[in-house]
């Protein structure tokens, strides 16, 4: 049995652990020193982690969305930047792994990424864009068979210590801003010119920094089918699913940490109920709707995959939105809920009921895609769509 | 009915290339249109067809071209004359 296979056999959630018990004992560190959460991103490349969605034939286990979203939501309750790293490369692996179908170049790509435990990271925002995922200014220009693309991201998630970057651009210089193309880049085939410094409150070991991207490689590189085909039908739904799980892990942490705070003043005071019990059995309620909301989100994506109708129908990006505005705004409440029973020992760094670094993160959540945009959308949507007011549909 | 689709899809559209280069088969999405855009077409035929598009047709596929929009329309029309 070799190392790699003996890692595989056991079960993801063990294996997911194991890497979360190396990334907690960092997350204080790379916090403070906004760093990359390099430790935490080797334990999972250790535990081979990193291209288990990829199909078998192709070198991966073929798991699906849910057992991701539930690495995600454990790698979350111990550093919130290994986890958004990890689940931002899990978006760009969905995509390759359903949408390159059929294109030998990103086959063997996949195998790579299995083998080697690559790390992918994603160049969607462009300076001038208005934060608009699916509109590009920069074209590419296939040359016989190269394909050359400048690009003035203005945020690449930890762009530096990635092994490629998959790029949206125009299909090609006459091309309209929606119609698209992503295209893998090898970290042989760029260059980064950096040009802003991601100094944020939370989620400061995501390292996104603004570059200018210069890339170059044969243009089978390209993916086969439009980004707006890809961004509709996978990375929008994932990306909310995936950032949803592990947003409830920062708000599970914050839950666990006040829940010991409870447990330690009970101790203290038998018999009498310590004042923030009863703030404490409602976070463990909103708690419970933020899981409830992403496990119907990841139901519902289970339901519809495979089927471009559904995935594609007015009601699935309806119901990804609200997944994505639901969580994102709840964590928020039950951190402050458990910072209100912590007290001084959770405002303050350096206790074992510290919450500022988990309310920093989750302030994050409804920046990312902003929700007002997103609201904004599905506001749209709302014109013509009727909600679903079924319980189980 | 194309000439309807196409007169409201220039008024209601807002895409970046004049409607009539752009062929009955040809993807809508790739000519620059916006699922915002896509709504306002969308609420603008319901207007003008006295309809109101019915789940099944609220996806990207019903809208990404003339044609499609045309299929869609003939069938909601036929089941509201059924």
């Amino acid at each position: 049995m070799t190392a790699a296979s003996k890692i595989t056999a056991l079960g993801l959630t063990e294996r997911a652990k194991r890497a979360a018990k190396i990334a907690a004992g960092f997350a204080d560190k790379v916090d403070i020193e906004g760093r990359f959460p390099s430790e935490g991103m080797e334990a999972l490349k250790a535990e081979r982690l990193m291209g288990i969605m990829i199909r078998p034939e192709f070198g991966g286990e073929g798991v699906n969305l849910t057992e991701i979203a539930d690495i995600c939501a454990i790698l979350g309750q111990a550093c919130a930047a290994t986890a958004m790293t990890y689940a931002m490369h899990q978006i760009q692996i969905a995509s390759l792994a359903d949408y390159a179908v059929g294109s030998s170049w990103h086959e063997a790509f996949q195998k790579r990424i299995c083998d080697e435990q690559l790390l992918i990271a994603s160049a969607t925002s462009e300076a001038g864009i208005g934060g608009n995922l699916r509109n590009s200014i920069c074209a590419i220009e296939v040359d016989g068979e190269t394909a050359r693309l400048t690009k003035d991201a203005t945020v690449i998630s930890y762009g530096a210590h990635a092994d490629a970057i998959m790029v949206t651009s125009r299909r090609h210089p006459d091309a309209a801003h929606s119609d698209q193309v992503a295209t893998v880049f090898l970290k042989d085939q760029y260059t980064l010119e950096q040009t802003s410094v991601w100094d944020t409150l939370g989620m400061r070991g995501t390292c996104s920094d603004g570059y200018i991207l210069k890339a170059e490689a044969p243009g089978e590189q390209i993916l086969p089918r439009p980004f707006a085909e890809i961004a509709a039908q996978s990375m929008l739904a994932v990306s909310h699913l995936l950032w949803g799980a592990l947003w409830y892990g920062i708000a599970a942490d914050a839950l666990a940490r006040a829940q010991s705070f409870v447990k330690g003043a009970a101790r203290k005071s038998p018999g009498q109920m310590p004042p923030g019990a009863l703030r404490l059995a409602e976070a463990s309620s909103l708690l419970q709707l933020v899981k409830a909301n992403v496990v119907a989100g990841l139901k519902q994506f289970d339901t519809c995959k495979g089927d471009s109708d559904a995935l594609n129908a007015m009601s699935f990006s309806v119901a990804m939105n609200n997944v994505k505005i639901g969580t994102s705004q709840t964590i928020l409440t039950i951190i402050n809920h458990c910072m209100l029973i912590c007290g001084i020992a959770g405002y303050k760094n350096g206790t074992p009921f510290s919450l500022g670094r988990h309310l920093r993160d989750a302030h994050s959540a409804q920046l990312m895609i902003s929700n007002d945009r997103i609201l904004g959308n599905t506001s749209t949507m709302l014109l013509v769509n009727k909600q679903d007011t079924s319980l189980l549909g | 009915m194309k000439q309807t689709i196409r007169t409201l899809l220039a008024k209601h559209g807002n895409l970046p290339v004049a409607i009539d280069s752009v062929g009955d088969g040809a993807d809508l999405y790739d000519a620059g249109l916006s699922s915002f855009a896509s709504v306002q077409v969308m609420l603008a035929l319901e207007e003008e067809f006295d309809i109101e598009f019915p789940e099944q047709f609220l996806n990207r596929k019903s809208f990404s071209s003339v044609e499609a929009i045309e299929a869609a329309l003939s069938e909601i029309l036929k089941e509201q004359a059924a």
